[in-house]
């Protein structure tokens, strides 16, 4: 029996102990992040007068400065944050992928200029294209969702991250993808249902990308990470996820500046950060497994 | 290791001597022209470097004898005569005469300088013609040179706190060939010709400004430390740890010290609190709907627990505030402003009945608006600026808090909105908000630096609250010579501006914080203006 | 050689480009370089300040004049052309740090930054090749997996936890190093760590990947059948095919490293570039964001450019078209 080489990726997927682990613990996460913000009996967004408590059983991550409990808080966080990075590396994914296969199939010119607005953008500190596009876009989306949706005004900043994370992380893909479809294109059965007469648009959804679905993938589990720890610091800066709400990087940052030899309120910085830290090494440990999978060397 | 050490040599580091006197100053300085300056941090170093006819007294916060060893007022108050020291010298030995007080008054007016400070030059007649441009003859400026010593100043108005003005930086003595010769850029001058108690040795950016005595200053023998650093940093957690090995001897930056610990922070000797002229407020967009309408503003302003926030957020000893204007400012004392029952109860039993009873009025007030347990109040935004690296955020803190609050009390939904620093001020300044946040640190020692900002053509009213009786008022205040009328005429404006009309919500006044140990540094002093020349600082042997 | 002389060429463009694109964008953010808590005393006062700084202008004719191709009549009423310019290697004052020009800054910051970056990058190969080579080499056994989830936790560690983390260990508690500043050899080493641990982290794991792969190739398997000493295949077969990934990262590496870390330096108070690359977009400092871009523009089309170079000596199987 011949099974195709997906089916033979996964079945080396599943023999793969740290991914599999790796892949039951984010199932886990994740359904941590959609339940304990429901289920607890605390809320992630309202104070108590009980400040800065430490761990114990009322509340198990302890509680912030404005008595929140943390546990509540650190899921509810998670589920941002993942939201954050899944949304983000879509974003990428969508763009990178269109980008890479139409500069790599149609080659010539275009993937000239395709490719050099990737190096300049590639070349433009992603920093400086962030903040000027938070700062600048906010404030106008914020008011047009105020006359079309306002229930959606609070979720402008994270719509912002979303599109703002996936716009400086499509360039590596878009260039994986181009390099991957240049050498597919040559290749005998692309050749053939040219010459059969398929258009441009079937052959590049029917026989390309199938064949480039891997290494995007593999590509796609390492970028939830780097999205995640981008949007952390992006909260170091002040400019993450809008209060009153919270992500892991904004409880990370928070818990950072606690970090001091008068008190430390390990808690803070703790709590999230097992978390976060968990979390992006189960997305690291998956990503390994997958690419070992899917190499096409291991058939 | 080799590769390391290789490195660090070929890249010339090398380290500098430590100085006498090391500083922790804030955030970067960005200018050290005292005419054009406008941060704290930046005037702190500026005013070791530039003094003007008055000098901030290290006790006081007030203006004392500086360049000018003695005064005569005019019994009407508007005409000050100033006798300026006769060893009075720059450090490159040019001594400084009355003209060139004349022509520095002079440049700091001149629009063209663009200083943005060159209001408190209102007080001086014909400054405020000069510096909205209806005038461009600078002689019109009311200062003169009688003789080489001698300066004669006519204002306007009698102005209580015009000797306090004179110390302030953008008053200062600048060396006039230099600044004719390099044009804005004259601070840059090696060697700059320097009119303080210290000279520029190094001008290093984001890494410190060196300063050591200047030995032909009129004072140089009160000078004690030699040589002055001024550390520049903006990360709480980095200058606590630099206090604590040592590196620093003076934490000065009340911004630089981790909110989390100051309940700790306070309970050890080396750790000074001081009542300065800052009050922290919110300001209200009063041409938005709903909040023309005073009730709205007058329910908001009540429901806010400002005990909750300076005990659980800011911990520094904060005292609550309803009016804008902090106590003891120029002796006067600022009227009760709405919840001011609040904000004198001193026990936790009468600060919860004083509070129960602005809940109660509150709602009262927001069915009166029409909107009874907040149905139908349209969702608005709270803007604040978000902290930079490592900041503590305290302005984030607040808004949460006040969210809970308005939420709990009067079932309305406030949306958190934080912005980085200029987004925040292009947002305030276009009146575009509706709630934002406010804070305003006073220059001298008198109400009218605070009261000032909310006449209707203030640049820094910032909330589109107009009021003519206000304006009519202070504009009466500012004729007045009798020190207890004018008092009773501020009193009466500021009880319209916090008691009645409300476009700004108090919630106290600021307390500092500095660090240095008291058995190791001396000459610092707690007061109102949070001036701490650091010439009169010195090291314990 | 013709090849890298045309890429070289081809730098110019693009370099403009970017420089365009971020003059542009910084411009379009809300808020200028001059807003402030206090509105200045006049409008008469704020006009000055932009005339000053020609913000005043049309954008068309700021991007002149930054470019350096304006031409107006100046006091003494000739045609002339105006001063300064990116033509003429002039970037203008900064416009928050007005007594300073953007040339200037960086001058004085870019020491500290590259000496910081390339500890950084001495210290993440130092770090990551020895790890993931020997991980690679014994492969499944206890020492790769500790290697690897070393390798793999430095990764996931933001750099605003490790540095204070660092510090409060090293620095306060075992009072080792010092917690801040800069100069001497000592202080360079708590952020030399808290810079490299991260890329470090990366280089171990293209090692390892890069090593695992060659192992299994074919000449590997020639080389040890011929006889040749386990030592001497693992490092003149293996290794200079192995390194090959870590060669082309470490071009946007040590762009990276060279121009600087805001949260290294300010946690750690250096005087470096790196805080200003993100403190200027913030504060609108308009001609300091244009020299920044532009400085990590070219480091890093120069050093992807050196490591293509580098890739062409290192493998004489990769031919450049």
């Amino acid at each position: 029996m011949t099974a195709s080489p997906n089916q033979r990726a996964w079945k080396r997927l599943c023999k793969n102990r740290p991914a599999m682990v790796s892949a039951l613990f984010l199932a886990l996460i994740v359904v941590a992040a959609c339940l304990v913000p429901v289920v607890s009996p605390h809320d992630a967004m309202h104070g108590s007068d009980a400040q800065f408590s430490p761990p114990g059983w009322q509340h198990w991550f302890g509680t912030d400065v404005h008595g929140r409990d943390l546990f509540t808080r650190v899921f509810a966080g998670t589920r941002v944050s993942l939201l954050v990075g899944a949304v983000g590396a879509a974003v990428s994914l969508v763009i990178g992928v269109c980008w890479g296969m139409v500069a790599g199939y149609v080659g010539g010119r275009l993937d000239g200029l395709m490719m050099r607005i990737v190096d300049v953008l590639y070349a433009l500190p992603s920093i400086v294209f962030v903040i000027v596009l938070i700062t600048t876009l906010e404030g106008l989306v914020k008011r047009w969702l105020g006359t079309v949706a306002p229930g959606f005004v609070p979720m402008a900043r994270m719509l912002f991250l979303f599109v703002g994370l996936g716009a400086v992380s499509w360039l590596t893909m878009a260039r994986i993808v181009r390099g991957q479809v240049l050498a597919l294109r040559s290749r005998p059965f692309v050749l053939a249902s040219q010459s059969l007469g398929a258009g441009h648009v079937r052959i590049l959804f029917r026989h390309i990308l199938p064949n480039v679905v891997g290494i995007v993938i593999v590509y796609l589990t390492l970028t939830v990470p780097a999205i995640i720890l981008y949007e952390s610091f992006l909260s170091y800066l002040g400019l993450g996820i809008q209060p009153p709400a919270a992500s892991l990087g904004t409880l990370l940052a928070e818990g950072a500046s606690q970090i001091n030899p008068i008190r430390v309120l390990w808690w803070l910085i703790a709590c999230p950060g097992l978390v976060l830290g968990l979390t992006l090494l189960a997305l690291n440990f998956l990503g390994d497994g997958l690419r070992d999978a899917f190499d096409p060397r291991a058939d | 290791m080799i590769l390391w050490s290789g490195l660090l040599v070929l890249t010339g580091c090398r380290p500098m001597p430590r100085a006498d006197l090391v500083i922790l100053n804030g955030p970067e300085i960005e200018t050290l022209d005292p005419h054009v300056l406008t941060g704290q941090a930046d005037g702190r170093v500026s005013g070791a470097l530039f003094e003007g006819l008055t000098r901030f007294d290290p006790v006081s916060g007030r203006g004392v004898p500086g360049l000018a060893e003695r005064w005569d007022v005019s019994p009407d108050g508007r005409l000050y005569t100033f006798h300026l020291r006769t060893n009075a010298a720059f450090s490159t030995g040019e001594p400084i005469r009355a003209e060139d007080f004349v022509w520095s008054w002079r440049h700091a007016v001149d629009p063209t300088t663009a200083a943005d400070y060159s209001g408190f030059f209102f007080y001086v007649k014909g400054g405020k013609e000069l510096v909205t441009g209806t005038s461009t003859n600078l002689s019109s400026l009311g200062i003169r040179a009688l003789d080489p010593h001698t300066v004669e100043v006519e204002l306007v108005n009698p102005t209580p706190f015009f000797v306090d003005l004179c110390a302030m930086r953008i008053m200062a003595v600048v060396p006039r060939w230099t600044v004719e010769r390099l044009g804005d850029q004259w601070v840059r001058a090696d060697p700059l010709p320097c009119s303080g108690a210290f000279e520029l040795v190094a001008w290093l950016p984001n890494n410190r400004v060196r300063v050591r005595r200047n030995p032909r200053y009129w004072d140089a023998a009160s000078v004690r430390p030699q040589v002055v650093d001024f550390l520049s940093s903006d990360s709480p957690s980095t200058a606590l740890n630099l206090y604590l090995t040592g590196e620093v001897d003076v934490l000065i930056e009340k911004n630089l010290i981790p909110l989390e610990l100051n309940d700790v922070l306070l309970k050890r000797p080396d750790f000074h609190t001081f009542s300065y002229l800052g009050t922290y407020f919110m300001r209200f967009n009063v041409t938005r709907k709903p909040f023309d309408d005073v009730r709205v503003r007058r329910a908001m302003s009540l429901v806010l627990d400002k005990w909750r926030i300076v005990e659980r957020i800011t911990k520094l000893g904060e005292k609550p505030a309803s009016a804008v204007t902090p106590p003891g400012t120029g002796g006067y004392s600022p009227p009760p402003g709405l919840g001011h029952n609040l904000c004198v109860a001193t026990n936790a039993t009468d600060r919860a009945a004083a509070l129960a009873a602005n809940i109660a009025e509150a709602k009262r007030l927001l069915a009166e608006a029409g909107y009874p347990e907040g149905r139908g109040f349209p969702t608005f935004t709270y803007m604040f600026n978000a902290g930079g690296g490592g900041g503590s955020r305290t302005h984030e803190k607040i808004a949460v808090e006040f969210q809970a609050m308005l939420k709990e009390h009067l079932g309305i939904h406030m949306e958190l909105r934080p912005v980085e620093w200029k987004t925040y001020l292009s947002e305030m300044s276009r009146l575009n908000y509706d709630v934002i946040r406010g804070s305003w640190v006073g220059d001298y020692q008198d109400p009218t630096t605070f009261l000032d900002c909310f006449l209707a053509d203030s640049g820094n009213n910032r909330t589109g609250w107009k009021n003519a009786r206000y304006d009519a008022l202070l504009e009466r205040a500012a004729g007045t010579a009798d020190p207890a009328a004018r008092a009773a005429l501020l009193q009466e404006a500021e009880t319209l501006l916090c008691r009645d009309e409300v476009p700004i919500l108090p919630v106290f006044t600021y307390t500092g914080l500095y660090a240095y140990d008291p058995n190791r540094v001396g000459g610092i002093h707690p007061n109102l203006t949070d001036e701490h020349p650091a010439s009169a600082m010195f090291l314990k042997r | 050689m013709r090849y890298f002389l045309r890429r070289l060429a081809f730098l110019v463009p693009l370099v403009w480009v970017i420089v365009t694109l971020a003059f542009f964008l910084v411009r379009v953010a809300p808020g200028g370089p001059f807003d402030r808590e206090r509105k200045p005393a006049s409008p008469a006062v704020e006009r000055a300040l932009a005339e000053k700084y020609h913000l005043d202008e049309s954008l068309g004719s700021q991007y002149l004049r930054f470019l350096g191709l304006k031409w107006e009549t100046g006091a003494d009423g000739r045609w002339h052309r105006a001063p300064g310019g990116l033509l003429v290697g002039d970037l203008g004052l900064s416009l928050k740090y007005r007594n300073h020009t953007v040339t200037d800054i960086i001058r004085q910051g870019l020491p500290a930054s590259l000496t910081l970056g390339l500890l950084a990058f001495g210290f993440a190969m130092g770090f990551g090749i020895p790890i993931g080579f020997s991980t690679a080499v014994r492969r499944g056994s206890w020492g790769d997996w500790i290697g690897s989830l070393l390798a793999l936790v430095v990764i996931c560690v933001p750099g605003f936890v490790l540095g204070p983390v660092l510090i409060l260990v090293f620095g306060l508690q075992l009072g080792w190093f010092p917690v801040g500043l800069w100069g001497a050899p000592l202080q360079a080493v708590l952020p030399m760590a808290a810079l490299g641990l991260f890329f470090g982290g990366r280089v171990a794991r293209l090692m390892r990947e890069g090593m695992t792969q060659s192992l299994q190739s074919e000449y590997i398997r020639t080389a040890r059948a011929k006889g040749a000493s386990e030592l001497r295949v693992l490092l003149r077969h293996a290794f200079p095919t192995a390194v090959m990934p870590v060669v082309s990262y470490s071009g946007p590496m040590l762009a990276d490293l060279l121009t600087g870390s805001f949260v290294v330096e300010n946690i750690f108070q250096i005087p470096g570039i790196g805080v200003f690359m993100v403190n200027s977009s913030l504060s609108r400092d308009y001609t300091m964001v244009v020299g920044l871009v532009l400085l990590y523009a070219i480091l890093l089309l120069v050093l992807n450019l050196l490591v293509d170079l580098a890739y062409g000596l290192l493998d004489p199987r990769v031919r450049y078209e």
